[in-house]
């Protein structure tokens, strides 16, 4: 079952990419009949879904793959990993849809799209470290062709460079993961064996390093401080389904990683350096931040919220392992909120993206200067700009609030100095205000005269991923009941 | 002494050397428009050699003509891919000889490279090894030189040069272990080199490495392959990057298997030397290959690199369980990428330099899907054979003790992207190339590329049972 969620889109994929007879609007509507089908398929998972218990895994399959290295083909989900293969899910439903006008090479920007889900599914459905890697290794070469066929600007060199530095991180990664496999005692990739016995229990320079490699491969894909600057140009000149995409999803193969494999795998060295995991948290929390509030570029912007929002859970990761008397309650919260923030974030940038390529669309450009009152001739527009960007800068009532909240509440008990990132929120809100002030309120002029509004399909595009967050944000339980029993596992499994 | 099974076990070495003289042969008494009958008679005897290679896998490993040739996986590995890589070759190269002056004499010589990397790959004797590096050179200066490009006398003579100048290196080493040994037989080697003084054992090491670099197109024996590869023809130049690279690395992994190492008496530091040599490849492959425009010349220099990763399981040669499977994987999976590189030079032949192929892809999908399966396997990119290659081989290497030639290699595979992408992206970019002249229509070589790339991806997902294949001791 788990097999068909994965491997459905690219089947689909293959048709399109095989048959040139099938017309463009044919390929348009297949990508979106093919991504419903699969998110049907997962909602069906989440419905059957029932809380597998610690170290097992739901809906779980395994065949050999590679004896000869202890790899095997290894499927399953827990409470990190169903909400993050529903998200991608509707992520690219969502891509779907707002791509049912697009003109430039519809067959192959399906195949691709369809491609990618398969790579983006599998990493989170993924138990055994290789298909983790092959799969992850797989969504950079389906974005790099996304953001070089189909980017703007300076696309090739933006793919080039987002290519050799993601490609930098993952090679890293697999270093990093040969050292695993020959640290663990029954020679294996398998994550739940690792995770059951971890390598270099007394060896804690070797142990060490290989975090440190683990810890750099998923650092650059998340991106944290120092490792972000692939992403700004990789995102303003992608095309917005691709931003779409990059951020919702494969910025959270990074920060996924660390839940998965770094803290179950390498508690000791874990908990050695966590502190200076909070520090690189704190770091990407305010630089993220403060240089957002620096732009004059929309996409830019938001693109640098990103790196200030996946820093929060590194931020909350890194002081889950700064192990405390009577902290195991908290330390779990901020797990929980880790988790959260990602499909919180996975929602909402998506959103703000769209919106971001709505202007790209009508005026070719980002600027937030030659915009303003926008309000007046798109209302609609403006009144989806203004929910997106409240959701993002924490506004209790929707997701990143809850998120946020959670992180904050399980850090700062036992972390005290982890409310150095708290300034972080007030940076963001001020960006964000500014923004909406700059754009949307005053007397209509620039680019702004003449816009047209939101359609029907933009607006089909964009409300689900709001409405989420807002649902999120008012009846969390639904999501944090999945998400709790598995944050509190990585917390038993971290402390050890 | 078993004459009649000794024979037997070199059936295929025997159907090769008797299609290349029957090829020959048949080539001198037909009628210019029918030599393409050679070519089938060298695909058949070439698919019967690699079906008597197969059948003579599922015995035990032995060794043959008292100790001087072993039968055994690694053999038996190289006698499968070099002749299949073989045919791919020659059907990538129909369009190009069919019908060309020196047709039937191209395949014979090819024939006999092939059959000379098979008798390195076997060589369990310092003699057998010589014998194979002469039967396995001689034929490539004549197929260097036999194209009439301008280079082509330069690259030949190169070849030439170097090729002598390595192969009385070879010698020279060969008869100073043999001196030292008292033998040239691996299988006695193994036990008297230990009490030998080792500043001579390193001398003669040092003689027999450059000869069987100089065959596999490793530093310090790589300055004739992007010479010989940019102006021979496209088929030899597959050829000539490919096949004798099977022979030399087995041979090398045989040759350093034997040596005394680790915590042996009279160990010699082999495995750092090796080590260096592979490190060296690497980087200098990748570092000339950056800037190459000729797409010829930039495959050159990427051959080089590959063989600085394949060094890393001859580095740990006999110290870790997965070393042999990991190289002879890593050996198919590069074979079956770089022949496809090739076939797909050989379907578009009037596209030369990089910028040639801008807009390609629209023109030639099914030969772009290939070209993306072949330059990002050779990078490694998953799930690709080489991934698997690089995966297995970098995993023997740090358990082998070498950790930061691992590290050497991850930082040179990210590098290599680099070019490969070079050539990629224009393909994918709008806009055409103002020389393209429309191409001939050239099925056969885009045939060769699209079943070498579904190849790559098969042995990359079904590395599991291949690697299980592989998985078995040498002989002797």
């Amino acid at each position: 079952m788990l097999s068909l969620v994965v491997f459905l889109p690219v089947l689909a994929a293959i048709v399109l990419a095989a048959v040139p007879r099938i017309t463009d609007a044919a390929a348009r509507w297949i990508w979106l009949v093919v991504t419903l089908l699969d998110l049907a398929l997962v909602v069906g998972l989440w419905l059957a879904y029932r809380d597998p218990g610690a170290g097992k895994l739901a809906f779980e399959e395994q065949l050999p793959w590679i004896p000869n290295v202890g790899s095997s083909y290894h499927l399953g989900v827990d409470g990190l990993s169903l909400p993050l293969v529903a998200l991608t899910a509707l992520i690219f439903v969502v891509c779907a849809v707002f791509a049912l006008r697009h003109t430039d090479r519809p067959r192959a920007q399906a195949a691709l799209f369809l491609f990618l889900q398969t790579s983006s599914l599998g990493v989170f459905a993924a138990q055994d470290l290789i298909l983790f890697f092959v799969f992850f290794d797989l969504s950079i070469v389906g974005m790099y062709f996304v953001i070089a066929g189909w980017g703007h600007g300076n696309a090739a060199r933006s793919a080039l460079k987002f290519f050799l530095y993601t490609f930098l991180g993952s090679l890293v990664l697999l270093v990093g993961f040969i050292g695993l496999y020959l640290g663990s005692a029954a020679k294996t990739f398998d994550m739940a064996l690792l995770a059951a016995s971890p390598p270099f229990g007394d060896e804690p320079v070797i142990g060490g390093l290989v975090l440190g490699a683990v810890f750099i491969g998923l650092a650059i894909k998340t991106p944290t401080f120092p490792f972000h600057t692939w992403l700004p140009p990789a995102h303003t000149d992608a095309p917005a389904i691709g931003s779409v995409v990059l951020a919702s999803i494969m910025l959270k193969m990074g920060t996924y990683g660390f839940v998965r494999i770094a803290m179950p795998m390498l508690p000791n060295a874990w908990r050695d350096w966590a502190w200076l995991i909070v520090v690189i948290g704190i770091i990407s929390v305010l630089y993220g931040a403060l240089v957002a509030l620096a732009q004059t570029d929309v996409k830019r912007m938001i693109a640098y919220t990103s790196v200030n929002h996946m820093g929060y859970v590194i931020l909350a990761v890194g002081a889950a392992g700064v192990v405390s008397d009577s902290a195991a309650q908290a330390r779990e919260v901020a797990i929980t909120g880790a988790v959260v923030q990602m499909v919180s974030h996975g929602l909402i940038t998506g959103a703000l993206f769209l919106l971001a390529g709505v202007l790209y669309d009508r005026r070719g450009s980002y600027d937030i200067a030659s915009y303003g009152g926008l309000a007046a001739p798109a209302p609609r527009y403006a009144a989806f700009f203004a929910v997106a960007a409240f959701a993002s800068l924490g506004l209790p009532g929707f997701s990143g609030f809850i998120a946020e909240f959670q992180i904050f509440a399980g850090s700062i008990g036992p972390v005290p100095w982890t409310a150095l990132a708290l300034p972080g929120i007030l940076i963001t809100a001020a960006l964000f205000l500014r923004a909406l002030q700059r754009m949307l309120t005053g007397e209509t002029r620039g680019l702004s005269r003449g816009f047209r509004d939101l359609d029907r399909r933009e607006i089909l595009a964009i409300a689900p991923l709001l409405l989420l967050a807002v649902i999120i944000g008012i009846v969390p339980r639904f999501l944090l009941d999945v998400i709790e029993p598995a944050a509190s596992v990585v917390v038993d499994l971290v402390s050890r | 002494m078993n004459m009649q099974r000794d024979t037997l076990a070199l059936l295929p070495e025997i159907f090769v050397l008797v299609g290349a003289v029957v090829v020959l042969l048949a080539g001198s008494f037909l009628p210019r428009d029918r030599q393409v009958v050679t070519r089938y008679l060298a695909i058949a005897a070439l698919l019967l050699a690699a079906g008597a290679a197969a059948v003579g896998m599922t015995s035990p490993a032995m060794t043959i003509f008292e100790g001087g040739f072993a039968v055994d996986v690694a053999t038996g590995a190289a006698r499968i891919i070099i002749p299949l890589a073989t045919i791919l070759v020659l059907v990538l190269g129909a369009p190009e000889l069919g019908g060309s002056r020196r047709e039937s004499e191209t395949y014979s010589l090819m024939m006999l490279a092939a059959l000379g990397a098979m008798a390195m790959a076997g060589a369990n004797d310092l003699l057998v090894l010589a014998a194979g590096y002469l039967l396995a050179s001689i034929p490539l200066y004549a197929l260097v030189g036999m194209s009439r490009s301008p280079g082509a006398a330069e690259a030949a003579l190169k070849t030439y040069l170097i090729g002598a100048l390595m192969g009385i290196a070879l010698l020279l080493g060969v008869t100073i272990l043999y001196g030292i040994g008292g033998s040239t037989s691996y299988f006695e080697l193994r036990s008297t080199l230990g009490g030998a003084p080792p500043a001579a054992v390193l001398a003669g090491i040092l003689g027999v490495a450059a000869g069987l670099m100089f065959k596999a197109g490793g530093v310090p024996g790589h300055f004739w392959v992007p010479d010989a590869t940019q102006a021979s023809g496209t088929a030899v130049a597959a050829f000539l990057t490919s096949i004798p690279k099977l022979g030399a690395l087995v041979a090398a992994y045989r040759f350093f298997d034997l040596l005394p190492g680790g915590s042996d008496p009279g160990a010699v530091g082999w495995p750092l030397l090796v080590a260096i040599l592979a490190a060296a490849s690497m980087t200098l492959g990748n570092l000339a290959a950056f800037w190459q425009t000729d797409v010829r010349r930039l495959l050159g220099w990427s051959t080089v690199s590959q063989v600085g990763y394949l060094l890393l399981p001859v580095a740990v040669a006999g110290t870790t369980d997965l070393a042999l499977p990991s190289l002879l994987l890593y050996l198919a999976g590069y074979v079956a990428s770089n022949i496809t590189a090739f076939a797909v030079i050989a379907a578009l032949p009037t596209r030369r330099s990089i910028e040639d192929y801008r807009g390609a892809a629209a023109a030639h999908p099914r030969l772009a899907g290939a070209l993306v399966v072949s330059l990002l396997g050779l990078v490694g990119t998953p799930p690709t054979a080489v991934f698997v290659g690089k995966l297995t081989t970098f995993t023997a290497a740090w358990d082998g003790g070498l950790a930061w030639l691992v590290v050497v290699a991850a930082i040179n595979t990210v590098a290599s992207l680099f070019y490969y992408l070079r050539w990629l992206a224009p393909m994918f970019a709008r806009g055409q190339a103002d020389v393209v002249a429309p191409a001939p229509r050239r099925p056969s070589a885009s045939w060769a590329a699209v079943v070498g790339a579904t190849l790559v991806l098969i042995i990359g997902i079904a590395a599991g049972p291949v690697l299980g294949v592989f998985d078995a001791p040498l002989a002797g």
